[in-house]
């Protein structure tokens, strides 16, 4: 069966209207069928409507998608209340150890980020994973900084890559293969970020499902937890009315 | 008995609003692959360049094919030629040129 290739981490300027166009096109152009796109947190279900439609004359499928940065896990938890019915992919960026743990042990957190720049904070350990394997969460691989640094930088960020998709791997955690892509020049075909996952040793089997088969599945999951016919898992309204 | 080396042709799209002469193209491949794999490594991806039409924003190379996804990868890390920003994007892969060459077309 074909693979639909997806990148749940685009980042355009959304102040500006015509990047954030070009690189939804350029997205469709490169193979893409899945984009998601980060907003701010005070963004509007307008706003949201607006994406869509430019996704979908694109003739790309949209998700929308916030980052959290919280500081301590019980602003965590505030802002996954406050926000999980608002988007339909929420990623936590992990700024320290106690955050990451409640991150990934809580099943509304679809995706788990850590810093590229700072080795120190990349928290994820076996402890982590065995949290995230329990739960729902993702790591997810940014292949924006590969791109970005070089030298010494890009030496030890591969290596700590290749450690964490270890842990994943050996613990079953889905891996999320993003772009991360601030503009168009760091966009890359779903094929040529499958084969930069091999630099930290994803096969190539895993490699092509992180970038395919694992982020539609989030969103699938997601879409069906947000319609207004779930109600637990496993149990969806089927039919309303005065005859049921 | 010396086995025969396989090959993969690499069709390339040049994503760059700028223009580049083939020696400065070529360098560009070449300094990319040798940040990422080292010179050991790049000497084992027989990387030879067989066409390079700039005006179209085309390129044909050449690669051992046990190290066409070490290049693929290279490739795929590169953001400036030179000084000039830009971007690779490979857009057929085959084991003669003669085949690389209709599946380009058929694009």
């Amino acid at each position: 069966m074909k693979r639909l290739y997806s990148d749940l981490h685009l980042r355009p300027n959304m102040k500006d209207p015509k990047q954030t166009v070009n690189m939804v096109n350029k997205a469709a152009k490169l193979g893409y069928r899945l984009l998601g796109l980060t907003f701010p947190l005070n963004c509007g279900e307008q706003e949201h409507q607006q994406m869509k439609e430019k996704c979908i004359e694109a003739g790309v499928d949209f998700a929308s998608r916030v980052d959290l940065r919280p500081n301590t896990p019980n602003e965590l938890i505030r802002d996954l209340r406050r926000l999980r019915r608002k988007f339909e992919i929420i990623c936590v960026a992990c700024q320290s150890k106690n955050v990451s743990r409640q991150a990934a042990r809580d099943r509304r957190v679809d995706l788990l980020s850590f810093p590229s720049f700072d080795f120190r904070r990349r928290f994820f350990d076996r402890a982590e994973a065995e949290l995230a394997s329990n739960s729902l969460a993702s790591l997810e691989v940014d292949m924006e900084p590969l791109l970005t640094l070089e030298g010494a930088a890009r030496v030890r960020l591969l290596s700590n890559l290749r450690k964490e998709a270890s842990i994943a791997s050996g613990f079953d955690v889905p891996i999320v293969v993003s772009s991360g892509a601030s503009n168009e020049s760091l966009m890359r075909k779903p094929m040529e970020l499958a084969i930069m996952a091999s630099l930290f040793d994803l096969e190539k089997h895993s490699a092509l499902d992180a970038v395919s088969k694992n982020p539609a599945a989030i969103v699938k999951r997601n879409r069906e937890k947000l319609s207004s016919r779930f109600v637990a898992p496993g149990i969806r309204v089927a039919r309303r009315g005065k005859d049921c | 008995m010396l086995k025969r080396t396989k090959r993969r042709y690499l069709a390339l799209d040049v994503d760059s609003a700028e223009t580049f002469e083939p020696k400065e193209f070529a360098d560009g491949i070449w300094s990319a692959v040798t940040r990422l794999y080292g010179e050991h490594g790049a000497s084992q991806t027989g990387l030879v360049m067989i066409h390079c039409d700039m005006e179209r924003k085309f390129a044909l190379i050449r690669v051992t094919n046990a190290a066409s996804d070490m290049v693929r990868a290279a490739l795929a890390t590169i953001t400036k030629i030179g000084d000039k920003p830009a971007s690779i994007h490979v857009i057929a892969v085959s084991g003669t040129i003669k085949a690389l060459q209709k599946r380009v077309k058929q694009r």
